[in-house]
């Protein structure tokens, strides 16, 4: 039911991105409109609010240029929507859905709401499909999951968009075989050579034909950053439950998004909260990382790697802080490892990921992924926690023990951190048990006799 | 639409998100629950003047417009109570999750329960009966038996009742007879408002622990049954895994777990989880005692706010049939958060951190419904609360966090260096407390450790020690501490790694018997005592810390399951004979 009516001359008022319109059309809360000023340029717009005479348009790109007297609004009847199909793999397009590749537009099989209905709680399948990323600090340490939303902390100038490139090149070679493999990369506010720098990178694996690209670069209109997020899940969502793929999202950076987020937000004279971001940041947010997931009764997957960059590097800010409580885990990047060469420099205290304990162990991985695991954390923090001992004392102020500790933690940045090509998980593993067996066997708690047995003891007498 | 809005009983003048504005024509009460347009989208009124009425929908306002009729249903926001809860996943307004396809679909009522349930009647006609009796039992497949009671609101003589037999749940069993003469029909399922706490006969002061299965809960920071508990923690601290463990393995009858403002697949992995696990003690499908209620993080957030009165109505109405039932809420934050958003749509005034001026008092209603009872039948009943906060940037001087805290009486803070280190659960011994250890020490004394009081002292005591000689250790050096200090720190070490942390994923460690915590908790005890006369007699710490029975203490709770307490002695045989042969070798090389 598209209706399409069209109102000149009804404009009362223009206030920042608000447009304030006579009530002459029946129409209903949050259905589209499309703003035409004098000169013919179109912006996208949605009704915000209704009351018996008026009607307020919030228009989503820059009202800069509107007049009262010649501005003409079309009501499209409907919310949002965008038409999919098959054909949007391998195209470009901006962050209102609108192709930019200069080639033809989309066959479209579908329309669908760009802000769609949550998923069913009780339609949701357990995500528990291994997903190998070639990163041990990834997939020894903090394993992700089809379907999973595991975000990259990161900050600015760190090497996050060389990570999440390797996360999808990784993805593509394990799941192109079976050709139901789909990317769905997400620039919200990047530079140009940010975008053309994941384009670029896919076009060299060969995935850029699964690929759909969704552009809002740093000099397009900020409200639309809040559109771009929406209009790529929509896509990525036809991608995986109605076509059946393993789809992959990208979204960088969204701290941009919540920076857009707030500017809204402040234009409509909301009361703003903590650092003057709005209060409903957090429904906002989940509104699109909870689109991931994968579904009883459809065999693709939503997978999510979201990349923000954390005001300076300031983890309880409110992007990562509240991006934290939704997501399934993150990946913390470390400016003081980075800068020690260590690439990816993935600090591993703060990194998390829930999801791992369905996803490995027995039936998954290897039966003693998870103890193996958990035993490198324990050690790692207890390495870390010597390190600032060590600082005020000395290496000789320590104990024997305390001493192995202070190498294993030194081994396990330079050995395991570090890795200049793609590790399976069995290599990584066998890293991981390598540097444990220089712990004495006693402080092993985390381990097993028998694992002990199977692992430390062999490797001890070869 | 247009047609009926004639018949109406209010149509909308103004909307903004999910408040709407909407001229009356005909009077209606403060909370009274409104369907609105053709969708019969559900909503309530919270605000009335002269004849306009405040509305807060509670589903997705996508479509309305100035016109739209609204109708009243006379009553406050009610939920149907009955047998089909139990091993069921509901919205936020308890509307069947399950069978309603992949997406969350707005509207009311798409059909309710069609299931038949077995009743047993246990009422004769003739007989009185009052409010909250018991006039049968109900049996269902897949849960565990409840009973039908009469609903608070009525009494009276059984007029008739139904045989045994299959029945659906708004099927009439009983007919009661009041003295007017007026009669009441009575069904298996009955519907009550959710902002209104169910009557019982009288509250009664706490008697035994919520046993959990949990050391570091049970036998350092108990919770009594019928308590109140809240567990703040930054994120990635493992609320939700404490959450889920507690409501896998903890001893109430039924538990309500609401998932407020949290992720999907949190729930879907209860949802899995569940079903296949046993009840230690009934050896029935956990799911057969468990309600889940979910309102996600992307479902309406208005409806978010109702989750947590919907959830503590459900679990009254088990705590009125006897039961000793247990809620769990994640998040309260994410519900403080829903007050805030519709309390500044309203256009209230903020208070502290935006929260509204009555967030302390909503927080303490909430609470406040957690009791130990006797129910107007008669029956003791209970119903804990345990709720999760997540402290935006893990800061607890947050408003949510601080007024939370005024209310409950065991408060589990979560630590996010010990999460870091993957040790968990990860509740920090020197921030979190318990308001109820005098009345709990009975429960340890009856289970035959009158030492427990002394024990949890010393464990605590050791703990901030420890913490204190850390931050000493950290300028002198650890070796610079004199020997009595360094077994301080061996021993509180040990405290942590051989009985604070537990493994949830472990299929051993899960669940700790009350025995088995005592086993733990006295051979720890034994061998602060000994090895101390041993640091007393010269022999060195570290020499005791390299002892092979170290590990195995370490290990101990991993390794040693709750049917194999004998291990238990076997291990202090052997840590005596460690000792005294360490003891020898060191009077040898001295002599």
């Amino acid at each position: 039911m598209r209706a399409d009516i069209q109102v000149r001359n009804a404009v009362t008022r223009l206030e920042g991105p608000l447009l304030f319109l006579r009530r002459s059309v029946d129409a209903g809360l949050n259905e589209a409109v499309e703003v035409e000023d004098s000169l013919g340029r179109i912006r996208l717009g949605r009704i915000a609010a209704l009351d018996d005479d008026t009607l307020t348009i919030e228009v989503l790109e820059s009202t800069a240029g509107l007049t009262l007297a010649d501005t003409r609004v079309r009501f499209l009847g409907e919310p949002l929507h965008f038409d999919v199909g098959p054909d949007i793999l391998g195209r470009m397009f901006d962050g209102v859905g609108r192709v930019i590749d200069g080639g033809p537009p989309v066959s479209a099989v579908r329309s669908l709401r760009i802000d769609g209905h949550a998923i069913n709680p009780a339609a949701r399948a357990m995500p528990s499909d291994f997903i190998e990323t070639g990163i041990s600090t990834i997939d020894l340490m903090n394993s992700l999951v089809r379907g999973q939303k595991l975000p990259v902390f990161s900050g600015a100038g760190l090497p996050h968009d060389r990570l999440a490139i390797q996360i999808a090149h990784q993805a593509y070679i394990r799941d192109s075989a079976a050709g139901d493999f789909a990317m769905v990369f997400v620039a919200i506010g990047v530079p140009f050579d940010t975008a053309e720098y994941f384009r670029s990178a896919m076009e060299d694996s060969g995935a850029l034909a699964h690929t759909s690209l969704f552009l809002n670069l740093a000099s397009d209109s900020s409200t639309q950053r809040l559109l771009c997020p929406r209009f790529a899940l929509t896509a990525a969502e036809y991608l995986a439950f109605v076509e059946g793929r393993h789809v992959l999202v990208v979204m960088t950076d969204m701290t941009n998004y919540c920076e857009a987020l707030r500017e809204v937000s402040a234009s409509h004279g909301e009361v703003p909260g903590r650092k003057g971001f709005p209060g409903y940041m957090y429904s906002d947010l989940a509104t699109l990382y909870e689109r991931a997931g994968s579904l009883r009764d459809g065999s693709g997957s939503l997978t999510q790697v979201p990349i923000l960059t954390m005001p300076s590097d300031d983890i309880t800010h409110p992007i990562p802080d509240l991006t934290g409580y939704i997501t399934e885990g993150q990946i913390v990047l470390d400016r003081e490892l980075d800068r020690a060469g260590v690439y990816p420099p993935v600090k591993v205290l703060p990194s998390l990921s829930r999801l791992m304990k369905d996803g490995t162990g027995e039936g998954f991985t290897d039966a003693d992924h998870p103890a193996l695991s958990n035993q490198l954390y324990a050690a790692y923090a207890r390495a870390v926690h010597v390190r600032v001992l060590a600082s005020v004392v000395g290496r000789d102020g320590l104990s024997a023990v305390d001493q192995q500790f202070l190498d294993f933690g030194d081994r396990f940045e330079e050995e395991l951190i570090t890795q200049d090509s793609a590790r399976t998980l069995e290599q990584s593993m066998s890293i991981g048990w390598q540097l444990l067996q220089t712990l004495p066997m006693s402080e092993l708690h985390r381990l097993s006799d028998r694992q002990i047995e199977a692992h430390i003891k062999v490797r001890e007498s070869p | 639409m247009k047609a009926d809005s004639a018949a109406a009983d209010a149509i909308i003048t103004r909307i903004s998100g999910p408040v709407l504005h909407a001229r009356t024509r005909r009077s209606f009460q403060i909370n009274e629950a409104v369907l609105v347009g053709g969708q019969r989208l559900l909503g309530e009124v919270i605000r009335i003047k002269g004849d306009e009425a405040v509305v807060q929908v509670y589903e997705d306002t996508t479509g309305l417009r100035p016109g739209t009729p609204l109708n009243g249903t006379g009553a406050p926001l009610s939920v149907r109570l009955g047998p089909g809860l139990l091993g069921n996943i509901f919205d936020g307004l308890l509307r069947p999750l399950t069978g309603q396809g992949s997406y969350v679909q707005p509207g009311v009522d798409q059909g309710h329960d069609q299931r038949e349930f077995s009743f047993t009647p246990t009422v004769k006609p003739g007989e009185h009966v009052l409010a909250g009796a018991i006039i049968g039992t109900v049996a269902c497949p897949d849960a565990r038996p409840q009973h039908c009671l009469v609903p608070p609101s009525c009494q009276g003589e059984v007029i008739s009742i139904v045989e045994a037999g299959e029945y659906s749940d708004r099927y009439t069993v009983c007919v009661l007879g009041g003295e007017s003469g007026k009669t009441r029909e009575i069904a298996m399922s009955h519907r009550w408002p959710v902002r209104q706490p169910r009557p019982v006969a009288a509250r009664i002061p706490v008697e035994g622990p919520l046993f959990t299965g949990q050391r570091i809960l049970d036998s350092i920071f108990p919770l009594a049954c019928g308590g109140r508990a809240a567990m703040p923690g930054g994120f990635g601290t493992g609320k939700t895994i404490l959450q889920e463990t507690l409501a896998k393995w903890c001893d109430a009858d039924v538990i309500i777990y609401v998932g407020c403002g949290e992720r999907g697949n949190e729930m879907a992995s209860v949802l899995e989880e569940f079903p296949a696990l046993e009840d230690p003690r009934t050896g029935r499908r956990l799911m057969e005692r468990t309600v889940i209620i979910a309102n996600t993080s992307n479902m309406p957030v208005s409806a978010r706010e109702s989750s947590i009165y919907t959830a503590v109505t459900v679990a009254e109405f088990f705590r009125d049939q006897g039961m000793r039932v247990a809620l769990m809420a994640d998040s309260t934050s994410r519900w403080a958060e829903a007050l805030r958003e519709i309390s500044g749509r309203l256009g209230e005034l903020p208070g502290e951190a935006g929260y509204p001026a009555y967030l302390s008092s909503r927080l303490a209603d909430f609470y406040e419904r957690a009791a130990h009872v006797r129910t107007l039948n008669g029956q003791p009943g209970s119903l804990s609360i345990i709720g999760a906060v997540s402290p935006p940037s893990a800061d607890f001087s947050e408003p949510v966090t601080t007024h939370t805290k005024r209310y409950v009486r065991s408060f589990w803070a979560l630590d996010t260096g010990r999460a870091q280190a993957r040790f968990y659960p990860a509740i920090h011994p020197l921030q979190s407390y318990s308001q109820d250890i005098d009345v709990l020490s009975q429960f340890w004394s009856q289970n035959g450790n009158p030492e427990w009081p002394e024990q949890r002292r010393r464990f605590l005591g050791l703990l901030e020690e420890q913490a204190r000689l850390d931050r000493m250790a950290r300028i002198v050096g650890k070796d610079a501490l004199p020997p009595r200090q360094q077994h301080v720190l061996l021993c509180a070490e040990l405290i942590n790694e051989a009985f604070l942390r537990q493994s949830a994923f472990s299929e051993v460690d899960r669940y700790c018997s009350a025995a088995r915590q005592m086993a733990m908790l006295k051979l720890l005890s034994y061998f602060i005592d000994k090895s101390e006369q041993a640091v007393a007699v010269q022999i060195s710490v570290e020499d005791i810390n390299t002892l092979n029975v170290m590990r195995r203490l370490r290990r101990m709770g991993e390794d040693i399951g709750n049917g194999e307490l004998e291990k238990f002695d076997e291990l202090r045989v052997t840590l005596d004979i460690e000792l005294a042969q360490l003891t020898r070798r060191m009077a040898s090389d001295a002599g």
